[in-house]
């Protein structure tokens, strides 16, 4: 998972961190739900019954356990199930892809934004600038330039939440810069760029982390609403998002092709959060000797 | 008002046996303890003593896991320890005040101090709107709060430290309780406000004939200001009596160990090393000075206002003698914490010079070389180490900054540091959460060390540390000094402790220099009033009377 690659050194730690994560039932939990979703977005092509885009006419709104169709079919006759399982993909790749962007580019500035109050002005007014445009039609620019696609509701929703992401770290980064530590290592010579990497960044984590587990649904459930547009997922190709927004239209007659995806989307948020909160825990170094 | 018994020697809280278990854990191993009508006890202890356990467990607002299992606190003859909490929450307040330790964090930010009295007038039970705030204004008056009408209507934010803590002391004496519980009230206050506060708090309790439990770590302020002590260690009462009794003839070690660390006592025997110890520097001392302040300004621009600024130092020169001690002694506020940011180099004075052996802060290239010759020690042992380091990565991150040695070198060298500050070894791979606050001060000590520094500048670096803890940071300083050739810049408000490491004193108010002088010429013949007034405020008078 991308949260846990942003730069923290674990060193000697591990061990440790290892320990506390497999003591927090709720964590196992939520690491549970994930691997799980994982292995289904993973295995799709081995086990899904059918194919994702079979139209079968004859067989729409099937309810659930009917004619080997485990969780029904939708309007068109297609595999819920199937479909489900490749629409995990889809969220999971956009989940995780997005937040990389925000973790990658927002992290970096914030700790520059944070620590270097000269470049805090004009990174301060990009931000401001960023989150003043609305990333829907940055999706729509994106789409417009190089036709509708994935990538581009990735990038599109991943560039929408670094300013976010730049603005905890670079509060977290004043806070941090104002600590005694900090102070002894300027008194070391250390330079700007080390006390930032060495000092600051292990100490943010844990906001990062948290900031990280709130992006992800936001960008899932964004997903949905960018192929709803017409300007994400391309049909026939499956995601929860399209899944969703699909079955509104016909929720009355077939409530159940609208609840699987659905519920789909709250286990991967819920397994996103419950898992980071653990990581978080077992990441502070306060907690170390418990 | 309460009345008083008739009989003085009616005990009004009594302890018997308190047992206190956190978990399965137990650390409070039966005490015994008694306050009588309008007696005034002290409970001395350093940290993690169970001093404020048993207090906890008196108001039953014991934290987390903890518990009692057993034993009795019989106030007014009402069992304490059986009580219901509906009976409990009258005791609190109405028949025990609680003045406590920190005024920064116990007044409610966004309510009006006078709304804060009126609230524990109203629990007392004043309905009446009008005589309230005529309560909470002569309330505010006996605390020594100035302008108590217009204070009133004042947040907490627009008062100083010693005020808020009068604040909290006159919501303590709002509901006119049997028994105040002083929880380390002052441990957070420069001296002279210290001073203030405890004659204040002890007027006002006598006045009202209240009883008081104090609870210290510093045996010289219990020995003051109260009629009997209780030391307690490691959840014990180990010592119990007449202040005056057990500073004469103290009956266990502990309470020995505790008056033979206590700064004020020490200070005659503080002397006679200095002496000693000054004869050798004043060999050395026609070298040129390590540190030599001349005349340093600096302002601060006030922010939101423009072209104004603040002088936080004025005018300041003084100088630091190669492998001698220079203390800088004031109260928050006189510009010394913003001497030591210059010193390190990470301020630049806006007027003046600071030469560390004839040079000064210049270009990078000095810095660096420089940053080798100086390092610092802060007062915070928790906020100056990086939590996420390992104490041995802690120690070498100057030994990377300088690309020094490799990785096995530098491990031999962490080690060596380790030895040094009396630290055993295998604590490198720990991390600074897993250590005490002494051990994390000899941890920033090492750090010090590791470039082979020759000037440490110590920001207080023994203020957060408890008295034995402190003593035995200080004598680790002396022995360093004495190994290695350091030279120390001594940053403190606490007079007593300079004694025990200075040579040189240097006494700051609002920026400026008052007095500076050989350690001895300023303890025993201070020139200035504000001198003589600190050092009238170290508490412990009766220690060194006995």
């Amino acid at each position: 998972m991308t949260v846990v690659e942003s730069g923290h050194d674990l060193g000697s730690n591990r061990g440790q961190i290892w320990k506390s994560l497999r003591s927090s039932t709720l964590g196992m939990v939520g690491a549970g739900i994930l691997m799980l979703m994982a292995a289904a977005a993973i295995l799709a092509p081995l086990v899904a019954p059918h194919p994702p885009t079979h139209v079968n006419f004859g067989l729409s709104y099937q309810p659930p356990l009917t004619r080997g169709y485990v969780l029904g079919t939708d309007d068109l006759g297609r595999d819920i199930l199937s479909r489900m399982l490749y629409g995990i993909r889809v969220s999971l790749q956009v989940g995780v892809l997005s937040v990389a962007i925000a973790v990658v580019v927002g992290v970096p500035l914030g700790l520059l934004a944070g620590y270097w109050r000269w470049l805090d002005g004009i990174i301060s007014r990009l931000t401001d600038l960023m989150l003043a445009f609305p990333f829907l039609i940055l999706a729509v620019g994106l789409a417009a330039i190089n036709g509708p696609s994935l990538n581009n509701a990735v990038i599109a929703l991943g560039v929408a939440q670094i300013p976010i992401m730049l603005r905890v770290v670079r509060g977290e980064t004043l806070r941090i810069k104002a600590s005694d530590f900090v102070t002894s290592a300027e008194a070391m010579n250390a330079s700007g760029l080390r006390i930032m990497g060495q000092h600051v960044l292990p100490n943010c984590t844990s906001a990062i982390i948290v900031q990280a587990t709130v992006i992800i649904p936001v960008v899932v459930i964004g997903e949905a609403l960018l192929s709803f547009l017409g300007i994400g997922v391309q049909p026939p190709t499956p995601s929860l998002g399209i899944m969703l927004s699909d079955a509104q239209q016909y929720i009355s007659q077939s409530p159940t092709a609208a609840i699987f995806p659905g519920t789909a989307i709250v286990l991967i948020c819920l397994g996103f959060n419950l898992f980071g909160d653990a990581l978080r825990d077992a990441l502070d170094p306060s907690n170390a000797n418990t | 008002m309460t009345d008083l018994p008739s009989a003085d020697h009616q005990a009004l809280l009594s302890i018997r046996d308190l047992r206190v278990n956190f978990g399965d854990t137990e650390v409070v191993h039966g005490v015994d303890l008694e306050v009588k009508a309008g007696e005034r006890v002290a409970i001395v202890g350093q940290s993690g003593s169970g001093k404020s356990t048993v207090m906890s467990a008196i108001l039953r607002l014991l934290p987390g896991s903890g518990h009692i299992t057993g034993g009795s606190i019989v106030m007014d003859g009402f069992d304490l320890t059986q009580a219901d909490d509906r009976a409990m929450r009258d005791v609190r307040g109405n028949r025990i005040g609680l003045v406590p330790q920190d005024p920064a964090t116990n007044l409610n930010p966004s309510m009006k101090v006078g709304a804060q009295i009126g609230d524990a007038l109203k629990a007392h039970g004043l309905r009446d709107r009008v005589s309230r705030k005529r309560r909470t204004i002569e309330l505010m008056d006996e605390a020594g709060i100035p302008e108590p009408e217009r204070r009133a209507g004042q947040f907490p934010h627009e008062f100083s430290g010693g005020m808020r803590q009068r604040i909290l002391i006159a919501i303590a004496l709002a509901r006119e309780p049997q028994l105040i519980i002083a929880d380390e009230p002052t441990s957070a206050l420069d001296v002279t406000v210290q001073a203030r506060i405890l004659d204040h708090l002890q007027t006002l309790v006598d006045d009202h004939g209240t009883s008081l439990l104090f609870i210290t770590h510093d045996l010289g302020v219990a020995a003051d200001r109260t009629d009997r002590v209780a030391v307690m260690l490691d959840g014990r009462v180990v010592e119990n009596g007449d202040p005056q009794e057990i500073l004469r003839n103290p009956q266990h070690e502990y309470t020995r160990k505790l008056i033979a660390a206590a700064p004020s006592v020490s200070a005659t025997e503080g002397v006679a090393r200095v002496t000693a110890r000054s004869q050798g520097v004043e060999k050395r001392g026609a070298l040129e000075p390590i540190l030599l302040v001349q005349d340093v300004v600096k302002d601060y621009k006030l922010r939101g206002q423009r072209g104004q600024t603040i002088r936080a130092v004025d005018h300041v020169s003084f100088k630091v003698q190669r492998g001698a001690t220079t203390a800088v002694v004031g109260e928050s506020g006189s510009g010394k914490s913003t001497l030591a940011k210059i010193a390190l180099g990470l301020e630049q004075p806006s007027a003046g010079k600071v030469l560390i052996n004839g040079r000064a802060f210049n270009d990078r290239a000095a810095r660096k070389e420089l940053r080798r010759c100086v390092q610092p020690v802060f007062q915070d042992p928790y906020g100056s180490l990086n939590p996420t380091f390992t104490i041995e990565r802690l120690i070498d991150e100057p030994l990377r900054i300088f690309r020094m040695g490799d990785r096995t070198s530098r491990r031999t060298r962490v080690a060596d540091l380790l030895d040094q500050v009396a630290l055993p070894r295998n604590i490198a791979q720990r991390r600074a959460g897993e250590l005490s606050g002494g051990q994390r001060q000899r941890v920033a000590i090492a750090r010090a060390l590791a470039l082979d520094s020759e000037l440490v500048i110590l920001d207080e670096a023994v203020s957060a540390l408890d008295v034995l803890v402190q003593h035995q940071i200080l004598k680790l300083l002396r022995d360093l000094q004495e190994q290695l050739g350091l030279s120390y810049l001594f940053i403190t408000h606490d007079l007593a402790v300079v004694r025990e490491l200075a040579h040189h004193v240097v006494v700051m108010r609002r920026g400026q220099v008052v007095e500076e002088g050989g350690v001895e010429e300023v303890f025993t013949v201070p020139q200035h009033e504000y001198t003589t007034g600190l050092l009238d405020a170290i508490p412990g008078a009766s220690l060194t009377a006995s």
